[in-house]
């Protein structure tokens, strides 16, 4: 901006305020990069918490010199620019107090840049990273390698998982009111309410809802793909890290919404595969009465006499057939 | 730019409408139509609604089976509504002209029980609508309260489960639609015709059906709580929607209500602001504020059919049996996402723009300086309206949305972000070298630009695909919006009502009173608020009630302090009162010394607003400057000059 007046004080004011910006942002920045940005939520425990962390770091990176500054004019304002300060001038109108065509030309430019930029980098981190862990609906664009190959194997009964091969693990996650399943199609399709996973493995979450919409939030797998009746969501993440997580339902679903929360862990490949065969042979009587494994569940129209289940019952209305079968 | 020196005459004069009665107060008015034949027909119509439900829909096996009728609910509320306006007396007119006879004319009621009728005079229903605002949100306020608390302890509950969600909702739902109408109703409705040169708003029984269907549309949403409340949140997702008892009706049919009101009252707003400028007032004269107005009821007209359409097929989907939101029949859940947020986002510009407004105009009249960069203002409004239609996806990123979409909502959503950025331009630059007077509007001013940039560069990372795997759907979303509607329209409304009340009441308030409400509001504000954004990290979803141990010491803060923060409404309650009805103190009809054309009448303002329609010479931003044009030339009165930088002198002839 050019300066108002010949007056040596009057002059600095942009000056002096451009300065202390200019420090403060780049100390807050590097404080933040380097003490907090390493512990930013949800943490490092796999390549979507990983990526999302730093992208999170980058938007605090550049959102802090922003805030910053209006933060620092409003104070200035406040402590320079106040009719109580004796020494404050009396305003100035006119049209060189009406705009700026540098000011408001700069200020066009800077913003368009940053946002384009960020818009720019969002995508390029989304591509990265596969999704980054959101639920990318039933047909994903961005897929890890490998997927394709072991959904498609999964659905068809096929699907095998293996220690040390590099295969992508489908996990499915059931939401009903008020409770998530799971259940593992390349071990024979057992349900389990513990969600058990491999170390260094990418993990294809299916993520569907027995009824009313719900939302599976693996908080430090940062994973989040919401839960739709009849609709298989799929998100993708790579386990990095040993450990525990939980998971807690995002979407309100009802009453219990609040309680609908449980823990998981991420174990070695050979744990996993101990704990993946023995469930599956323990629970193979209970499996051969579940629904046949499918993307998606349909409750049988009947309702109150089972809903998922396959029954060979005469149905009690003529018109609600449909339901039993389940889609391919 | 030219301006006619044909002076058009002034066909209304101050002399009212042949067909018009003055009413001298007698005891027959008690038998006339006012806010109680209103409750009455209003009950009359539930009865006959609930009856009419329970003959249609008894004999249906759902229905006898559950033992909750939905039709019975629906016909009630809509017969209740039909009933209370046709009892107040709105629907007169309509009626009387659909029949083909000629209306009755209008009684014109002087006095207090004004503000108890159906009245035309839009200074009377913007008063009306600040009432109605204010017990709007003292109730959500109350429901708040209730929150917090149940959130103090993540095992110690003092509400049962199914209690607590149906105060969540309940709270969510009446603070949006509130805030849908805060500013466009109790301010756009007093200050545009005064703003624009003009006597009356172009439709002034549309004006006043659009307060008493927002009045309405707030017992219906009330009246879910008499049904077994809702379970959704405001969002109102499919198929808990459906599944849901009742209550869920009362949302629902509240929405087409709202809507209704949101429709009709935006539609008004931005006839009047294109037809009824006065002469001379050209798009670049135009006061921010009006800009602000206008582009709200873009928002207004075009989304609310929206929410219209969605809600009526929610109804269908509970009484009619018809399947739009239930996957199981064909339908699906995601045509109910996608109608409510193409709604939802534009009405979440409608809550933010009107507080720029406020903000843009108030700034300059403490400044002593001229409005920096007003076109810029008036193409930021705009393009935020526009590009509001463009961005809706990004509240439904993890919802399993086609994967494409996702990169074009986040270019959308961070472009929009441009035009917001436009008001801090205008505020800065305005502040930049200024003397600035530090009266209570002014403080509520920068507490509006503190807040709201906190809620936009939060935005900013929701609106970042990747970061919104982690911040969505929890505590950190919950204090963007919140920081962005509180703390951008909320504090710019009290702003405005401290600002413009000596004018519409001809009283001041009180200035100690009102410097306490400010620090006490804007202080616990942010210290409920900030920490929600830690906790939302830290993975504490939305609605929940309960959470993780470690986060009971963050919630306890939050809770503490916004305890604090509802008690600094009493302060303003206090001020209101006292300064009001207790002891009132006559106020100047300009004490903030303001160039802009509403503050240059009497007060209190004369029920035709000018004696004659002033010819608009410039835009009312000339503060301190030397040998700047006159505002307008108002016939016989002197004409106005541009205010000096001093500030002590309140008479606007120099």
């Amino acid at each position: 901006m050019t300066p108002e007046s010949s007056m040596g004080s009057e002059e600095n004011h942009f000056r002096r305020i451009v300065i202390i910006w200019v420090v403060l942002s780049i100390a807050g920045d590097l404080l933040f990069w380097f003490l907090v940005g390493p512990h930013i939520p949800p943490g490092r425990m796999t390549s979507s918490a990983k990526d999302d962390q730093l992208d999170f770091n980058i938007l605090m990176v550049i959102g802090l010199p922003v805030v910053i500054g209006v933060f620092e004019w409003l104070a200035y304002a406040g402590i320079k620019w106040n009719a109580r300060n004796k020494d404050t001038p009396e305003s100035v109108g006119g049209p060189r107090a009406a705009g700026n065509k540098r000011a408001e030309v700069s200020w066009i430019v800077i913003t368009s840049v940053v946002v384009i930029f960020l818009a720019g980098f969002g995508t390029v981190e989304l591509y990265v990273g596969s999704g980054s862990g959101g639920g990318e609906g039933p047909n994903p664009i961005l897929q890890p390698a490998g997927a394709v190959q072991a959904e498609t194997a999964a659905l068809a009964g096929t699907g095998t998982w293996s220690p040390n091969s590099n295969e992508v693990l489908p996990v499915q996650v059931i939401g009903q009111q008020w409770k998530f399943t799971y259940r593992y199609p390349t071990f024979g399709g057992f349900e389990s309410s513990d969600l058990i996973l491999p170390v260094n493995t990418v993990i294809a979450f299916n993520v569907t809802s027995l009824d009313v919409i719900h939302s599976f939030w693996a908080y430090q797998l940062e994973v989040k793909a919401d839960a739709n009746p009849q609709i298989n969501n799929v998100a993708f993440t790579r386990t990095e890290q040993l450990g525990s997580f939980e998971v807690r339902c995002g979407e309100l679903c009802g009453i219990w919404h609040g309680a609908m929360f449980n823990p998981g862990h991420v174990v070695s490949q050979s744990a996993f595969m101990t704990w993946a065969t023995s469930t599956e042979s323990k629970n193979a009587a209970n499996t051969k009465i579940l629904p046949p494994f499918a993307w998606t569940y349909v409750p049988d129209a009947n309702g109150a006499d089972g809903g998922y289940y396959p029954d060979n019952v005469v149905p009690y209305s003529p018109v609600e057939v449909y339901g039993s079968k389940q889609p391919s | 730019m030219t301006i006619s020196a044909e002076r058009p005459v002034d066909v209304e004069a101050s002399v009212p409408p042949a067909n018009v009665e003055a009413s001298k107060g007698r005891a027959g008015d008690w038998l006339s139509q006012h806010i109680g034949t209103a409750i009455i027909c209003g009950f009359l119509g539930y009865i006959l609604g609930h009856w009419l439900g329970n003959y249609i829909g008894n004999t249906y096996g759902n229905i006898a089976n559950s033992g909750q009728n939905s039709i019975a609910v629906t016909l009630a509320l809509l017969f209740m509504v039909i009933g209370w306006l046709l009892g107040i007396g709105a629907l007169n007119y309509p009626l009387a002209k659909m029949i083909g006879r000629q209306p009755k004319g209008e009684v014109e009621y002087t006095g207090w029980s004004r503000y108890f009728r159906y009245n035309l005079d839009h200074k009377v229903v913007g008063i009306q609508y600040v009432v109605a605002v204010l017990g709007f949100f003292f109730t959500g306020g109350l429901l708040a309260m209730a929150i917090r608390t149940e959130l103090l302890n993540p095992t110690v509950h003092v509400f049962a489960a199914d209690t607590y969600i149906k105060i969540v909702s309940e709270h969510g739902t009446i603070m949006m639609m509130m805030a849908s109408s805060v500013v466009v109703g109790p301010l756009g409705n007093y200050f545009v015709p005064l703003m624009i040169g003009s006597r009356r708003m172009a439709f002034p029984r549309i004006e006043a059906f659009s307060l008493w269907t927002f009045v309405a549309g707030y017992f219906v949403i009330f009246s879910a709580l008499f049904f077994g409340g809702f379970p959704t949140g405001w969002t109102g997702y499919a198929p808990l929607q459906t599944q849901a008892g009742p209550g869920m009706i009362s949302y629902l049919f509240g929405f087409a209500v709202i809507s209704v009101g949101m429709m009709t009252a935006g539609f008004n707003l931005a006839v009047t602001i294109i037809n009824y400028r006065a002469p001379g007032m050209t798009w670049s004269r135009v006061p921010v504020f009006v800009w602000s107005m206008i582009a709200t009821a873009a928002l207004l007209t075009l989304a609310s059919p929206v929410l219209f359409a969605a809600g009526t097929f929610g109804i269908l989907d509970r009484t009619a049996q018809t399947a739009f939101y239930v996957a199981e029949h064909g339908g699906s859940s995601y045509l109910w996402e996608n109608l409510f947020w193409f709604f939802g986002h534009p009405e979440v510009y409608i809550m933010a723009l009107p507080g720029f407004g406020i903000v843009g105009e108030i700034i300059p009249v403490f400044c002593r300086k001229p409005l920096f960069a007003y076109r810029i203002a008036a193409a930021g409004m705009i393009g935020v309206s526009l590009l509001s239609f463009f961005v809706w996806q990004h509240h439904i990123f993890q919802s399993g949305i086609d994967p494409d979409m996702r990169p074009l909502f986040m270019l959308t959503t961070e472009l929009i972000s441009i035009p917001t950025g436009f008001i801090f331009l205008v505020g800065m630059g305005t502040l930049y070298k200024a003397r600035i007077r530090y009266e209570v509007p002014m403080l509520f001013c920068m507490a509006v630009y503190f807040n709201f940039l906190l809620g936009g560069v939060s935005g900013v990372f929701l609106s970042d695909v990747p970061v919104n795997v982690t911040v969505h759907g929890g505590f950190f979303v919950l204090s963007h919006f919140h920081y962005t509607i509180m703390g951008g329209l909320i504090f710019a409304f009290f702003g405005g009502l401290y600002f413009w009340l000596p004018k519409m009441t001809g009283r001041t308030t009180n200035k100690k009173l009102g410097l306490w409400h400010f620090w006490t509001m804007f202080v616990f504000f942010n210290l409920t608020f900030f920490p929600m954004f830690v906790i939302g990290l830290l993975g504490q979803p939305r609605r929940v009630f309960t959470y993780a141990k470690n986060l009971q010491g963050l919630n306890d803060f939050s809770s503490v302090s916004a305890f604090c923060l509802g008690a600094s409404f009493l302060i303003f309650v206090a001020n209101l009162m006292w300064s009001q009805f207790i002891a009132p103190e006559k106020s100047p009809s300009n004490p903030w010394d303001s160039l802009g054309l509403e503050w240059q009448t009497a007060t209190p303002i004369p029920a035709y607003n000018f004696e004659r329609i002033p010819v608009i010479m410039t835009d009312p931003y000339h503060y301190s400057e030397v040998g700047a044009p006159v505002l307008a030339d108002f016939g016989n009165a002197p004409p106005v000059h541009a205010a000096s930088a001093a500030t002590d002198s309140t008479d606007p002839d120099q």
